[in-house]
């Protein structure tokens, strides 16, 4: 038995060992060749903007001023973007979630995050998108993204986003 | 001026001794009442180990109404009528004093017989045999306490009442039902999305509360004995904020099928729904008068968050709420003569009361993050979310101000509380 042990542990160093190899490489990887290309043609294959991190589109989340519920100016190109896309690929449907920070009542929070989601809505609507194409839903005050009593952290809260 | 009262006061602390079932850890209480009953209690004869529980509830009891003062009964213990020399209390101050024992049966339950003396009269006030099981204990204090706090100030005490709450730790929600002083937790449902808003139908029988386990808030009615449960309300948007009517036939609720959020009558069976509010801006947090005819609620109508009254059957909306700041989560007084509701001002949330004659708003706590309040069925309590070294703790305020007490649960943060009926 204790025989069974150490050799256990002996087999757990050894595996200890191993893992750490991998971090120190035994032969370099062959250098990549830079590989010349003519100027280039348009893409074949056109990629979906909503996976480019640098496009507008990569902003999914819309935030508030306190108890306010319109979309502020800022955001508003953000959200046309969106309803632009909608427009574009009419089988693709999004969930607008509406949040709030934790100031008011939970009632009132939902209310507000509701109101949120649904102006965000609305103005998906209003550049283009269809109206099945959008969910509500409102989260009020029940999933912070950040739960410090600062306004810091509020105003990551006071947000609705845009899922697809 | 309860303010001040309670900032003054050097807090008293009583450290509730934590039973086997109950996750509660400690209660403290601070403050004291402006005409306290001095009243001693002489811990039980018979079984030591349950003579101690129970004393330790009855005091807890009393003192957190704020009504009592517990003299020290250092050297004197009768536990018969025949033991008692009513000088001895006297000369102690009490006015009251309480006796008795308790014994545990063969059957498995136990049993309590205890008396209240009127020390300065030397009269009996009220003598009572107790019984339960074994695993109640705990409810034969409670009920001995309601029976002195009935003698002693002429109301209904309401120490064997039940409270409800949402436990929240980290991403899991727990609906809890427990005793009035926080002990003998139950859980009605758990799970890994928001719970919202319960409400005790006017039995006693049943919650109606707010759960997100579909993706949505829909509204549920469960019933506590046999756990099951109906979908109350589940249309397009948000279902949220139930109130029972007082005959328990029907429900107010917020739905946002319409458009914004909009106050809603419905059959407690689901059935029957009808609008009630056409405001377009928010209306929540629908709560019955006492006699049925009227509802407060929260509307942003006028720009803020503010509290309003209608007529159940229709009729003129009347603000209620003025000055700086906004209110929230309105609850009539079991009298129906005023309200209790969160009043947030300058970045802090107070738990205040108004009176419908006299229209003043008065600040019962010191401020911070206290919301949600709920009247004991009495009318001399209330309940509220409050939040202690970095935690959502219960606590209660006596309606005069002058009493809190602050119930530590185990782990998480207890929220949306709310005092159940007589039951």
């Amino acid at each position: 038995m204790k025989k069974l042990l150490i050799s256990f542990v002996l087999v757990n160093l050894l595996a200890a060992c191993a893992s750490e190899k991998p971090k120190e490489p035994v032969a370099a990887a062959p250098e990549p060749v830079p590989v010349v290309t003519a100027p280039a043609p348009a893409p074949a294959v056109e990629v979906d903007p909503l996976n480019d991190p640098a496009n507008i589109l990569a902003k999914r989340s819309i935030y508030f001023p306190f108890d306010v519920s319109a979309v502020q100016e800022a955001d508003k190109p953000v959200v046309l973007a969106h309803a632009k896309y909608l427009s574009e690929h009419p089988d693709r449907k999004v969930r607008v979630e509406g949040n709030a920070d934790e100031r008011g009542s939970n009632e009132y929070n939902l209310a507000l995050g509701q109101r949120r989601a649904d102006s965000v809505k609305k103005m998906l609507e209003l550049g283009g998108a269809k109206a099945s194409q959008i969910d509500t839903v409102s989260y009020g005050e029940e999933k912070p993204r950040c739960t410090d009593h600062n306004e810091a952290c509020w105003k990551q809260n006071r947000r609705s986003d845009i899922k697809y | 001026m309860a303010l001040r009262v309670l900032r003054g006061m050097l807090g008293l602390l009583l450290l509730a001794q934590a039973s086997v079932a109950s996750a509660v850890l400690s209660i403290e209480i601070i403050g004291a009442g402006e005409h306290q009953i001095p009243v001693a209690i002489v811990p039980f004869g018979g079984d030591a180990r349950l003579a101690q529980t129970i004393s330790e509830v009855v005091a807890g009891d009393l003192q957190r109404s704020g009504l009592f003062r517990l003299i020290d009964v250092a050297g004197k213990s009768p536990h018969e009528l025949a033991e008692v020399s009513y000088p001895d209390w006297q000369v102690r101050g009490a006015d009251a004093l309480a006796i008795g024992t308790v014994t545990a049966q063969a059957n498995g339950r136990i049993e309590a017989r205890f008396r209240l003396l009127d020390v300065v009269k030397q009269i009996e006030l009220a003598g009572q045999a107790v019984s339960a099981n074994d695993d109640q204990v705990r409810a034969v204090g409670h009920r001995v306490a309601d029976l002195i706090y009935e003698k002693l100030t002429g109301d209904k005490g309401v120490f064997s009442t039940r409270i409800a709450y949402v436990n929240r730790q980290g991403r899991k929600f727990s609906l809890i039902v427990a005793d009035s002083d926080g002990y003998n937790e139950q859980t009605v449902l758990a799970q890994n999305e928001p719970i919202m808003s319960p409400a005790w139908s006017p039995e006693g029988s049943h919650l109606a509360y707010v759960s997100f386990e579909t993706g949505h808030a829909v509204v549920y009615v469960q019933s506590l004995h046999t756990r099951q449960r109906l979908v109350l309300a589940d249309f397009r948007g948000s279902n949220s904020a139930p109130a029972w009517s007082p005959d328990g036939k029907q429900l107010a609720i917020v739905l946002t099928r319409d458009g914004s959020s909009q106050i809603y009558l419905i059959r407690s069976d689901g059935s029957g729904i009808r609008r009630l509010t056409f405001s377009g801006a928010i209306d929540t947090e629908p709560n019955f008068s006492p006699d049925g005819q009227s509802l407060l609620f929260t509307s942003d109508r006028g720009g803020s968050a503010q509290i309003y009254s209608m007529p159940v059957g229709g009729g003129q909306e009347q603000r209620m709420t003025f000055g700086e700041g906004n209110n929230f989560s309105p609850r009539y007084s079991p009298d129906g003569k005023g309200f209790v509701c969160t009043h947030f001002v300058n970045g802090k949330f107070y738990i205040a009361a108004q009176d419908f004659q006299t229209g003043q708003v008065e600040t019962l706590t010191a401020g911070g993050w206290e919301k949600k309040p709920s009247f004991a069925p009495n009318g001399k309590l209330i309940l509220f979310a409050s939040e202690a070294r970095g935690r959502g703790i219960l606590a209660t305020v006596s309606s005069d101000g002058r009493v809190q007490q602050h119930m530590f649960t185990q782990s998480g943060d207890a929220r949306e509380p709310v005092w159940g009926p007589h039951l």
